[in-house]
């Protein structure tokens, strides 16, 4: 998988005479380079497809009111305006506390599943112990259950909880990650025992191997786990959309949701909306591309 | 995104068996190998927030389709599968409804996954054959996938609207009709609905199936290529089969998002014209959460999931077969 992402790779790949790795040598080089120039053409017009609505949506965003209305197909705003920012932050939909539920809650259930997933993923990695096929059959199956299950079930348990329109209703439920035991289980199991080994012969016992030796290792892994899960979390619709009820408790996707009702025509001000719902996750993509992009590709590839 | 990587996780074998096998050659060398006490102190945390969420849960929803369940009710009465067979019964309250959201997931699902797999395959393609910039492109395309539902959708709505939408803006400036009525009316619905979920994810299936190009071994097309294969025919005989693995898991989770889209119908056609677009999660959560009608959409919830066992059982099956019949 280090091949998809090593920059050190790809520039070996370009020095034999430019060949491509998994594509035989052809002869016409005239012929070659056309294939390159239309590769290259195809795929920057995907690429366009792609970016160009977003920067749509940003440029709309800095458009005032009546511009948006208006001129809804000049691509520029004129004048340039952050009205639709200040409307938002002034106005009756609290978005900026919206921000900060979600911003709560998201961080809450990242800590929530990261102590969690990999305690458990400690013990189903390297201890044996009386029902461990169970545990990791029963964990294994709710994976391939679908969401829809829960949904009724877990809004009675936590309406009996009392955390109907609390942060604790879009952080707790959700921290039971099965997918996060897994992950972090496939990765201790790869993680080489010597180290381990010797510190059992020093007197270690489990907790001090796994805190000071098991996850300090595992440093990589539990990053790409803190952003998955801080990203599924921030961008959950469905459960927040119904447990969530009062106006001010809202986090922001369900939020965007009463900004597009509230706001239907004043298309500069929803976007505005959309833009800063955005910007956090865009941002925590950049630092963490590499991280995400490599996970997601290494889950269909056979170990 | 997780619950879809962790399918796969699950049927991985681990990828350290050495230091498995050291393990247990150590372990047998020891008095107590067993250490059940310290494992479930290390369980613990997880396995509380797993029975109370997530078992707990599965096993209690099933007893809720069994009753007349009601918020307005004090107690519950056990009524057997009547929810179940009035699910199956024209006519009844909630049937008529239940199998038109059904139905639509359905279209959904057999309209947008064709365009799931063949974009990303191809795009997947180039990308294996860009020698520069492949890193850049592959994070552009992934990027949306990003972006939560209800962004896509609010932006999606006002970039499809049908007077101030930028979409018809530009068919209208390539000489194309400027007024389609892209979220309110059907089959434009259908066509937005796919193209912008092919559009968000796109990026997701596009980086899995890079993977497993990756893993083509070069030699194969060297092979081919001296045999006097093409470019087109060393596609379908080198690079399809090789795909083959990675493509079952794809078309797995591939139907399975399908088959549970809510996000999109919900912001960009609200489920209409006329709930043809509601979905089944759609029409199941509504009934359960805001109708209160969560007997019958516990039962609703249980079919929808005995579906999609039976469509992910059948696939797993044929390309498996398939596999065993072409030996590679």
């Amino acid at each position: 998988m280090t091949v998809l992402t090593d920059p050190r790779s790809e520039s070996a790949s370009e020095r034999p005479s430019g060949k491509p790795s998994g594509q035989p040598a052809r002869r016409r080089s005239g012929s070659r380079k056309k294939n390159r120039v239309v590769l290259y053409v195809v795929l920057t017009i995907v690429a366009l497809l792609i970016i160009l609505p977003l920067v749509w949506i940003v440029l709309t965003s800095f458009k005032t009111d009546g511009d948006a209305i208006r001129n809804p197909f000049s691509a520029f705003p004129n004048p340039w305006s952050i009205d639709a920012y200040t409307t938002l932050a002034s106005g009756q939909q609290p978005i900026f506390r919206w921000f900060l539920n979600s911003l709560g809650a998201a961080t809450l259930q990242t800590v929530i599943i990261l102590v969690t997933a990999s305690a458990a993923a400690y013990a189903l990695a390297r201890l044996e112990f009386w029902g461990k096929k169970i545990v990791f059959g029963a964990i294994i199956a709710t994976l391939l259950v679908p969401p829809v299950i829960f949904l009724i079930p877990n809004y009675l348990i936590v309406q009996n909880l009392g955390w109907l329109d609390t942060i604790w209703a879009i952080s707790i439920p959700g921290a039971a990650s099965a997918f996060g035991v897994f992950f972090l289980r496939q990765f201790f199991i790869g993680l080489p025992m010597e180290i381990e080994e010797a510190a059992r012969i020093d007197g270690a016992g489990d907790i001090r191997i796994f805190l000071q030796i098991v996850l300090p290792l595992a440093r990589p892994a539990l990053a790409t786990l803190a952003v998955l899960s801080f990203l599924a979390n921030w961008n959950d619709f469905l459960w927040p959309v119904y447990v969530l009820l009062s106006p001010e408790n809202l986090t922001l996707q369900p939020g965007l949701a009463q900004l597009q009702g509230a706001y239907s025509t004043h298309f500069a001000i929803v976007m505005a909306g959309a833009v800063i719902a955005s910007v956090p996750v865009l941002i925590l993509f950049s630092f963490a591309q590499r991280h995400i992009v490599e996970s997601v590709a290494s889950s269909g590839v056979k170990g | 995104m997780a619950n879809e990587i962790a399918l796969e996780a699950a049927s991985r074998p681990g990828a350290g068996a050495p230091p498995r096998r050291a393990r247990r050659a150590r372990n047998s060398g020891l008095a107590a190998p067993r250490r059940t006490k310290t494992a479930y102190l290390f369980l613990a945390p997880f396995l509380v927030l797993f029975l109370v969420f997530v078992a707990g849960p599965a096993v209690f929803g099933l007893w809720i389709s069994l009753t007349n369940w009601s918020p307005f009710r004090a107690t519950q009465k056990f009524v057997g599968l009547k929810n179940y067979i009035d699910l199956f019964t024209p006519g009844s309250s909630t049937s008529g409804d239940f199998w038109q959201s059904m139905g639509a997931t359905g279209i959904f699902t057999v309209a947008s996954v064709p365009f799931l797999l063949v974009i990303p395959v191809l795009i997947a393609v180039l990308l294996n054959r860009a020698v520069r910039g492949g890193t850049v492109f592959r994070a552009v395309f992934f990027a949306p996938y990003v972006l939560g539902v209800a962004v896509i959708g609010v932006i999606w709505k006002y970039l499809l609207d049908t007077q101030s939408g930028i979409v018809n803006h530009v068919l209208g400036m390539l000489g194309l009709p400027d007024n389609l009525p892209w979220t309110v009316d059907v089959p434009w619905a259908w066509i937005s609905l796919v193209g912008v979920t092919v559009w968000w994810t796109l990026g997701f299936n596009t980086v899995i199936i890079l993977a497993g190009l990756k893993g083509i071994s070069p030699d194969l097309y060297e092979a081919a290529s001296l045999d006097g294969a093409g470019a087109v025919r060393q596609f379908f005989s080198v690079t399809l089969p090789g795909l083959r693995q990675v493509m079952t898991f794809v078309v797995t989770i591939t139907i399975l998002a399908s088959a549970n889209m809510f996000g999109q119908s919900y912001l960009i056609t609200k489920g209409g014209p006329a709930n043809q677009t509601r979905t089944a999660i759609m029409y199941i959560s509504d009934q359960g959460l805001s109708q209160n009608n969560m007997a019958a959409a516990s039962a609703m919830s249980y079919v929808l999931f005995v579906f999609l066992a039976i469509i992910s059982i059948v696939n797993f099956r044929i390309q498996r077969e398939r596999t065993e019949r072409l030996p590679r």
